[in-house]
C-alpha cells in the first residue's frame, strides 16, 4: 500500500450556529419578552478517522449537511478542526514551520461546485490561472504567458481566450478554468467538492474525462465529493459514507457497490435511480434527514433505519471491520 | 373520452432580444396522456422550462408563443383570455418549479397560503379548507400535518418545502401538473419520497404529468414517454424504453453513451463534443450538426419530422439503429 497524503484523526469541526433572520427575530422575541437564548452549536463533522493514500481517488458521499464539504475544507487546511489531528505526509499539520505550512497548503488545491462563483469576475482568465503560480515564484515574468498557455490547455481550453473575464464563459468551460487555476500551483492533491454537480451530463462526461486524463498524467491523489453515486461508482477506488456528521462505512468501490453493509449505504443505493430500471416503484427512507444542530441519540440513523434496536438509541456504534478494508458502523455487526 | 389530458402542436416560443430572435421552442409537438408521466429532457438551454412555462400560460415579455396550439382536454389555451387562464391554473392545471419559494410566500403562514389557494377556486367552509390543507399535506409524507400547517416557510428545511410546494399543486387534484426540475436540488432519499407521491398522483387520480429533468436516471424510472429536446426542438421521443435501449438520434446515443452507469467503471466515458449553440438567429439545417459524427450535406437542411414506429418521432436524416452499451 503506498504512503498516506492525509491522515485525519479523530476530527471534529463545530461551528456556532449563525441564525437567519428570521430566527434571529423569533430569538430578538424571546429575549424581549424574558426567555433565555440558546446558542445553537452545528456538530458538522464528528470525531472521524480518514486516511488517504498516494494515487488514490476517494469518493466521500452523504446527503446535504452530512459534513461532506467541512471535511473537504479541512483536508485542504482551508479551515482547522476543532479537535484531532490533521497529517500531512505523517507530520501533524500545526507542528509544520511556516514554509513548510505555505508549501503543503499549494500541495492541496481544491474545486468547488459553483465555478462562477469561485471565479473573480473582474479578472481575466489568464490572471486567474496566473497569479497563484507567479506570486507563488513557480514562473516568472517572462515565462509567464507560454505558463498559462499550458495550463489551459492540460484543461481543454483554448488559450485564444485567456483575455477573456468568467462571464464569457460556458458553465463547462469555467469549470475548466477552475481547474487550469488549481493546477498552476502543481499540486499533488485535489479536493473535488461538487465538481460536476451543476453540468449537464454531456459536460459532465467531458470534465469527468479530464480529471481521469490528469490522474494518470500528474500522479494526482483525489478527495471526490459528491452525492451523486453513479459518478462517485465511475470514478473512485475507494468509497467513504458519511451521515449527519459521521462516517458510517467505508470500503473498496466495488465491495460497497456489491456488498454496502451499512443500513444507510444499503437504502441510498436502493434509491438511486438508475437508467436501467424502468418505471420503477419508488420507495423511500422514512423520515426528514435530522439536523446536525441537534443530531439523534446512539446511532444518528436509528429514527430512519428499518432494524433500529433498542441499543441503537443509546449507544454509537463504532467503525468496525466487516471484512479486508471494509469498516461499518452498525450493532447489527455485533 | 381520448384520454389525452394535453395536447401541444406546432408550439414556438421566441423571445425578441437586442442580439435577434431566439428560437427557444421551435415547433415543437407532444401530447400526455391522463394518468401518465411525459419526461422531457435535453440540456441546459435547450427549451424545456420555455415550453413548461408556454403550457402554463406564463411566458412573459418579450417571450410570446409565436405558433402553434396548446390543447387541454380540446380547448385551445393559446386563445383564452389571461383570466380565464388564470381560472384553469392553479386549479385543472399545476406548476412545480424547481426553487419552491417561487410557490411560497415567506411572509405568510403554510395555512394561510393553503387555504387561499382553496377558496381561490372553491367555495367551501374555512374548516373544510383547512382540512382539505392537512390532507394534502398528509399525502405529500409531511409527519403532523395538523401542527405544521401552523408554520412558515423558513421553518422548514429545502425538501420540506418542496413538498408543501407540491401539496399546494395538488390542492385541487389537478389533471394537469407541469414539474420543471422540483428534485434537482433534493437529496437522494427525499428525492425518492416525492418521486413515489407523484407515482401516486398519476395511478390514483388520473393526473397527467409533464416531468421536466436532465436526468436520464429519473426520467427512466418516472416517466411512461420521453421526448428529447435539443436547441429547442423535440428531436427523439416515444416510450420510455423504446428510446432509451434503441435510441435513433445521434444526440439521444450521445446522451445516453455520457451517463457513467453506461460505461465500463474507470474507463473514460463516451462524450459528445463541443456545445450547445446560441438558440439567436440559429440558421436552418439540423442545429446537432456541428457535434454529429454522421453529419453530411443533407443535414444543412431541416431534418422533417418521421414516425419511425408507434408512437415514436425523429428528426434526422440518417437515424443511428445501433444498439446502445
Ligand atoms: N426571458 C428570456 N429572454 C431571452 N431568452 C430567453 C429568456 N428565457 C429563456 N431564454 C432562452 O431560451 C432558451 C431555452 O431556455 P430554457 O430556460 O427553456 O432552457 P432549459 O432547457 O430549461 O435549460 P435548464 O436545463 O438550464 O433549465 C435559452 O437559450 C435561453 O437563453
Ligand atoms: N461556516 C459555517 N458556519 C456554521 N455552520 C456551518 C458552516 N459550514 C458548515 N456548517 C454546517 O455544518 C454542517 C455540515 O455542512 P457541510 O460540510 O457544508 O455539509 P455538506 O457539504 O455535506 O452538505 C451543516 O449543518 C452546515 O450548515
Ligand atoms: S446501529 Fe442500529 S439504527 Fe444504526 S444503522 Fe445499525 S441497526 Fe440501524
Ligand atoms: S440530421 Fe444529420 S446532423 Fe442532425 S443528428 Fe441527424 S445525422 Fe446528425
Ligand atoms: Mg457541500
Ligand atoms: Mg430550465
Amino acid at each position: 500500500m503506498s504512503e498516506p497524503v492525509i491522515r485525519l484523526q479523530g476530527v471534529s469541526k463545530r461551528f456556532g450556529k449563525t441564525l437567519d433572520f428570521a430566527a434571529r427575530a423569533a430569538q430578538g422575541l424571546r429575549r424581549a419578552m424574558g426567555g433565555e437564548v440558546k446558542a445553537q452549536l452545528v456538530r458538522a463533522v464528528d470525531n472521524i478517522d480518514l486516511i488517504i493514500r498516494k494515487g488514490e481517488v476517494v469518493g466521500l458521499v452523504g446527503e446535504s449537511c452530512c459534513g461532506k464539504s467541512t471535511v473537504g475544507r479541512m483536508v485542504a487546511g482551508i479551515i482547522p478542526p476543532t479537535e484531532g489531528q490533521v497529517f500531512w505526509h505523517g507530520q501533524d499539520v500545526t507542528a509544520l514551520s511556516p514554509a513548510e505550512e505555505k508549501r503543503a497548503m499549494l500541495q492541496v488545491q481544491m474545486i468547488f461546485q459553483d465555478p462562477y462563483a469561485s471565479l473573480n469576475p473582474r479578472m481575466r482568465v489568464s490572471e486567474i490561472v496566473g497569479e497563484a503560480a507567479r506570486v507563488h515564484g513557480l514562473v516568472d515574468r517572462a515565462g509567464f504567458d507560454a505558463y498559462v498557455d499550458a495550463q489551459l490547455r492540460r484543461a481543454g481550453l483554448d488559450p485564444a481566450y485567456k483575455r477573456r473575464y468568467p462571464h464569457q464563459f460556458s458553465g463547462g468551460q469555467r469549470q475548466r478554468i477552475g481547474i487550469a487555476r488549481a493546477l498552476s500551483v502543481q499540486p499533488e492533491f485535489l479536493v473535488c467538492d461538487e465538481a460536476v454537480a451543476a453540468l449537464d451530463v454531456s459536460i459532465q462526461a467531458q470534465i469527468l474525462n479530464l480529471f481521469m486524463d490528469l490522474r494518470a498524467e500528474l500522479d494526482l491523489t483525489y478527495l471526490f465529493i459528491s452525492h451523486d453515486l453513479g459518478v462517485v461508482e465511475h470514478l473512485s477506488d475507494r468509497v467513504v459514507i458519511m451521515y449527519l456528521g459521521r462516517i458510517v462505512e467505508e470500503a473498496p468501490a466495488e465491495e460497497i457497490f456489491a456488498r454496502a453493509n451499512h443500513p444507510y449505504t444499503q437504502a441510498l443505493l436502493a434509491e438511486v435511480p438508475r437508467i436501467d430500471t424502468r418505471q420503477r416503484q419508488f420507495t423511500a427512507i422514512k423520515g426528514e434527514i435530522p439536523s446536525p444542530v441537534n443530531p439523534p441519540p446512539g446511532c444518528h440513523f436509528h429514527p430512519r433505519c428499518p432494524h433500529a434496536m433498542p441499543a441503537c438509541r443509546e449507544t454509537a456504534p463504532v467503525l468496525r471491520e466487516v471484512a479486508p478494508g471494509h469498516r461499518s458502523a452498525c450493532h447489527l455487526n455485533g | 373520452m381520448s384520454g389525452l389530458t394535453l395536447e401541444v402542436r406546432g408550439l414556438s416560443t421566441h423571445f425578441d432580444t437586442r442580439a435577434g430572435t431566439v428560437r427557444a421552442v421551435d415547433g415543437v409537438s407532444f401530447s400526455v396522456r391522463r394518468g401518465r408521466v411525459l419526461g422531457l429532457v435535453g440540456e441546459s438551454g435547450s427549451g424545456k422550462s420555455v415550453t413548461g412555462f408556454s403550457v402554463i400560460g406564463l411566458v412573459d415579455p418579450p417571450g410570446r408563443i409565436a405558433a402553434g396550439q396548446i390543447l387541454f382536454k380540446g380547448t385551445d389555451l393559446t386563445k383564452l383570455r389571461e383570466e380565464e387562464l388564470r381560472r384553469l391554473r392553479g386549479n385543472r392545471i399545476a406548476m412545480i418549479f424547481q426553487d419552491p419559494m417561487m410557490t411560497l410566500n415567506p411572509v405568510l403562514r403554510i395555512d394561510t397560503q393553503m387555504m387561499e389557494t382553496v377558496f381561490a377556486h372553491t367555495k367551501v367552509s374555512r374548516q373544510e379548507a383547512w382540512e382539505r390543507s392537512r390532507d394534502a399535506l398528509g399525502m405529500v409524507g409531511i409527519p403532523s400535518p395538523e401542527e405544521r400547517l401552523s408554520s412558515y416557510p423558513h421553518q422548514f428545511s429545502g425538501g420540506m418545502r418542496q413538498r408543501v410546494a407540491i401539496a399546494i399543486a395538488l390542492l385541487h387534484r389537478p389533471d394537469l401538473i407541469v414539474a420543471d426540475e422540483p428534485t434537482t436540488a433534493l437529496d437522494v432519499t427525499i428525492q425518492a419520497q416525492i418521486l413515489a407521491e407523484v407515482q401516486t398522483l398519476a395511478r390514483e387520480y388520473g393526473t397527467a404529468l409533464i416531468w421536466i429533468t436532465h436526468d436520464l436516471s429519473v426520467v427512466a424510472g418516472l416517466a411512461d414517454e420521453v421526448a428529447v429536446m435539443y436547441a429547442g426542438r423535440i428531436v427523439e421521443s416515444g416510450v420510455v424504453g423504446e428510446v432509451l435501449d434503441r435510441p435513433l438520434h445521434p444526440y439521444t446515443h450521445g446522451l445516453i453513451g455520457s451517463v457513467p452507469s453506461r460505461n465500463k467503471r474507470g474507463s473514460k466515458l463516451r462524450q459528445i463534443p463541443g456545445m450547445t449553440p446560441s438558440l439567436v438567429d440559429l440558421p436552418k439545417g439540423c442545429a446537432f450538426r456541428t457535434r454529429c459524427s454522421h453529419a453530411d450535406a443533407a443535414c444543412a437542411e431541416d431534418p422533417p419530422i418521421i414516425e419511425p414506429g408507434p408512437g415514436r418521432s425523429l428528426r434526422c436524416f440518417h437515424p443511428q439503429l445501433e444498439s446502445v452499451a
